[in-house]
C-alpha cells in the first residue's frame, strides 16, 4: 500500500505550543511517529551559570508557567539540601498548599483543553469556568494568578493569613461541588468515551520500559508518584497515588480527574494541620556540591541536578521535565491508531513544551 | 551528595545500562556536565521503587560514546539534546537528529560548553576535519 507522510504541527488547533510529528500513513492507519522538537527552546539551565543562584528561582519559575511554583519548589528544596538548610514547618505545609493550587488548575486547564480538542466546547467553558477560581484564589494570596513566585531558599516569601485560610476552605467546597456535578459527563459522557476509550493503549510494561512519568505512567497501572518520597509536607499527611489500569487516553484522563479531587483532599488536610510560626528561615554562605531534587508536577516527575562550586553561580543546572520523558510514549501509542485520532492521543500526554524546551 | 554512583568506562556503558534494565531499573534521563576543556561527565540516572542509582561515565568531549537507546529506547531523545547542546556523538542512536533536534545545520558552534567547540566531524570521520 501506499505511504503517505503528513506534517502533524508545530502549528495545529490543539496544540497551544509548537510540537511537530512527522506521520507515516498507509490509508488512513498510522504506521510510524517521529517527533521533532526545538522550535521554542532557550537554554534556560546555561542561565545558572551566569546568574546568582537566588536569582535563578525566577528563571526556573518562568520554565513553564503552568507548574512555576512546582518548578522553584524542585529547586529551593534542591539548593537548601547542598546548604544543609532545613525550610520551617510551616512553609513546607504552605509548599503543600500551593503546590496543589497549582495541580489543580493545571489539570482542570488540561481537562478544557481535552474536550475542545474532541469537539465538546461546552465541557471546555464548564472546566475553565472551575479553575478561575482556582486562580483567583493564587491571585488573592499571592498577588499573581499564574507564576505566584512564592518560593525562596529557606522558605516561602508570602504567608496565609486565618481569614484567607477560611476562605480558601469556602471556595474548595465550591470548587468540588462543580467538579462532581461536571464528573458524570467526563467520565460517562458517549462523546467522551467514544473518543478516548481504547485509544492510544499503553501496557503497563511499555510505560515502564519508555521511563515515563505522571499520570501517563499511573494509568497504566504504575503507582509512581514522587509524592510518595515524602518532600515539603506530604510526609506528614495522608497520601496515596492514583493509579488506573486501562492505559488509554480516558485511563489518563480518569487519573487526572481524580487527582483534582485528590488535591482538595490535599490542600484541606495540610490546612488543618497547618503549624504556627516562621515561613523562613535566613540563608548565609553558597551551595556547594552535587544534589538530584525531584518532586511531582501536574504532568509527572521533574527532575532536577545541581552542581555547585561554593560560587555565587551554579556549575550546572539539568533540568528534565515530565513532559520530555512523555514524548517517547507518542511513538509507542500513535502506530496503529487512526489519523483523526492523532489530536486526542497527542494531548493525551499533557504536553508541555514550554517545558520541554526550557 | 548523590549516592549510589557506579563509574563506568565507554566500553561497559552499554553492559552496564543492560544490567540496570534487567535489576528492574527505570530509566529517568542523562545529565551531561563539562568537567574541563577537553572533558564531560555524563550521568545516567535510573529508578526503581523511587531509590535512584547512577553511572558516571567521564570522557573525552572528542570520543564518541555508545548509545543506550538498543537497551533504553527512551534514551534517544536526551542523547540527541546532548548531541546538540555539548557535541557529544553517540553511536547507534535509535533515532538520530545529527546535531538538528534544536540547532539549525549551519550552526557549529556548541551552546552548552564554557569553552567553546566547534562543531565536529561525522561519526567515522576524523574529528575536526571539517571545522570552520
Amino acid at each position: 500500500m501506499t505511504k503517505t507522510i503528513i506534517p502533524f504541527g508545530p502549528q495545529h488547533p490543539v496544540l497551544p505550543e509548537p510540537v511537530h510529528l512527522k506521520l507515516t500513513l498507509e490509508d488512513e492507519v498510522i504506521t510510524e511517529a517521529i517527533p521533532a522538537i526545538g522550535f521554542v527552546h532557550r537554554g534556560l539551565e546555561k542561565l545558572a551559570e551566569i546568574r546568582d543562584f537566588h536569582q535563578m528561582i525566577y528563571v526556573v519559575e518562568r520554565i513553564c508557567g503552568i507548574c512555576s511554583m512546582i518548578h522553584a519548589m524542585c529547586y529551593c528544596q534542591g539548593i537548601e539540601a547542598l546548604m544543609g538548610i532545613e525550610a520551617p514547618p510551616r512553609a513546607r505545609f504552605l509548599r503543600v498548599i500551593w503546590s496543589e493550587l497549582h495541580r489543580m488548575h493545571s489539570h482542570l486547564l488540561w481537562m478544557g483543553l481535552f474536550a475542545d480538542s474532541f469537539g465538546f466546547e461546552s465541557l471546555f467553558m464548564q472546566i475553565w469556568k472551575i479553575r478561575e477560581k482556582i486562580l483567583d484564589i493564587d491571585e488573592a494570596t499571592t498577588g499573581n494568578r499564574i507564576i505566584i513566585s512564592v518560593n525562596v531558599i529557606g522558605g516561602m516569601r508570602k504567608d496565609l493569613s486565618p481569614e484567607q485560610v477560611n476562605w480558601i476552605l469556602s471556595e474548595l467546597k465550591d470548587v468540588e461541588k462543580e467538579i462532581k456535578r461536571l464528573e458524570t459527563t467526563i467520565m460517562n459522557d458517549y462523546t467522551v468515551k467514544k473518543r478516548t476509550v481504547g485509544k492510544g493503549v499503553l501496557t503497563r510494561k511499555q510505560a515502564y520500559d519508555l521511563g515515563l512519568a505522571g499520570p501517563t505512567l499511573r494509568a497504566s497501572g504504575i503507582a509512581q508518584d514522587m509524592r510518595m518520597l515524602g518532600y515539603a509536607a506530604f510526609n506528614e499527611i495522608n497520601f496515596e497515588p492514583v493509579v488506573e489500569t486501562d492505559g488509554d487516553c480516558y485511563a489518563r484522563c480518569r487519573v487526572r480527574f481524580r487527582e483534582v479531587l485528590q488535591s482538595i483532599d490535599l490542600i484541606r488536610q495540610a490546612i488543618a494541620k497547618l503549624p504556627d510560626g516562621e515561613v523562613a528561615v535566613k540563608v548565609k554562605g553558597r551551595p556547594d556540591g552535587e544534589i538530584i531534587s525531584r518532586v511531582e508536577q501536574p504532568r509527572g516527575e521533574v527532575f532536577y541536578y545541581i552542581k555547585a562550586n561554593g560560587k555565587k553561580n551554579l556549575d550546572r543546572l539539568r533540568v528534565r521535565t515530565p513532559t520530555f520523558a512523555n514524548v517517547p510514549a507518542l511513538l509507542a501509542m500513535l502506530p496503529g491508531m487512526w489519523l483523526s485520532d492523532v489530536p486526542v492521543i497527542v494531548l493525551s500526554i499533557d504536553p508541555c513544551i514550554s517545558c520541554t524546551e526550557r | 551528595m548523590i549516592e549510589q554512583v557506579l563509574s563506568i568506562s565507554p566500553d561497559n556503558v552499554v553492559g552496564e545500562t543492560a544490567k540496570m534494565k534487567v535489576e528492574g531499573y527505570r530509566f529517568v534521563t542523562l545529565s551531561c556536565v563539562e568537567i574541563d576543556e577537553t572533558t564531560v561527565d555524563i550521568l545516567y540516572h535510573f529508578d526503581r521503587d523511587l531509590q535512584m542509582k547512577h553511572l558516571r561515565l567521564t570522557v573525552p568531549k572528542d570520543r564518541p560514546v555508545p548509545s543506550i537507546s538498543p537497551v533504553y529506547f527512551a534514551a534517544f531523545l536526551v542523547e540527541n539534546e546532548i548531541q546538540d547542546l555539548f557535541n557529544i556523538r553517540f553511536q547507534g542512536l535509535a533515532i538520530d537528529f545529527d546535531r538538528t533536534l534544536y540547532l539549525e545545520e549551519e550552526v557549529k558552534k556548541t551552546p552548552f560548553c564554557k569553552y567553546v567547540v566547534i562543531k565536529t566531524a561525522p561519526l567515522g570521520e576524523v574529528p575536526g576535519e571539517n571545522a570552520s
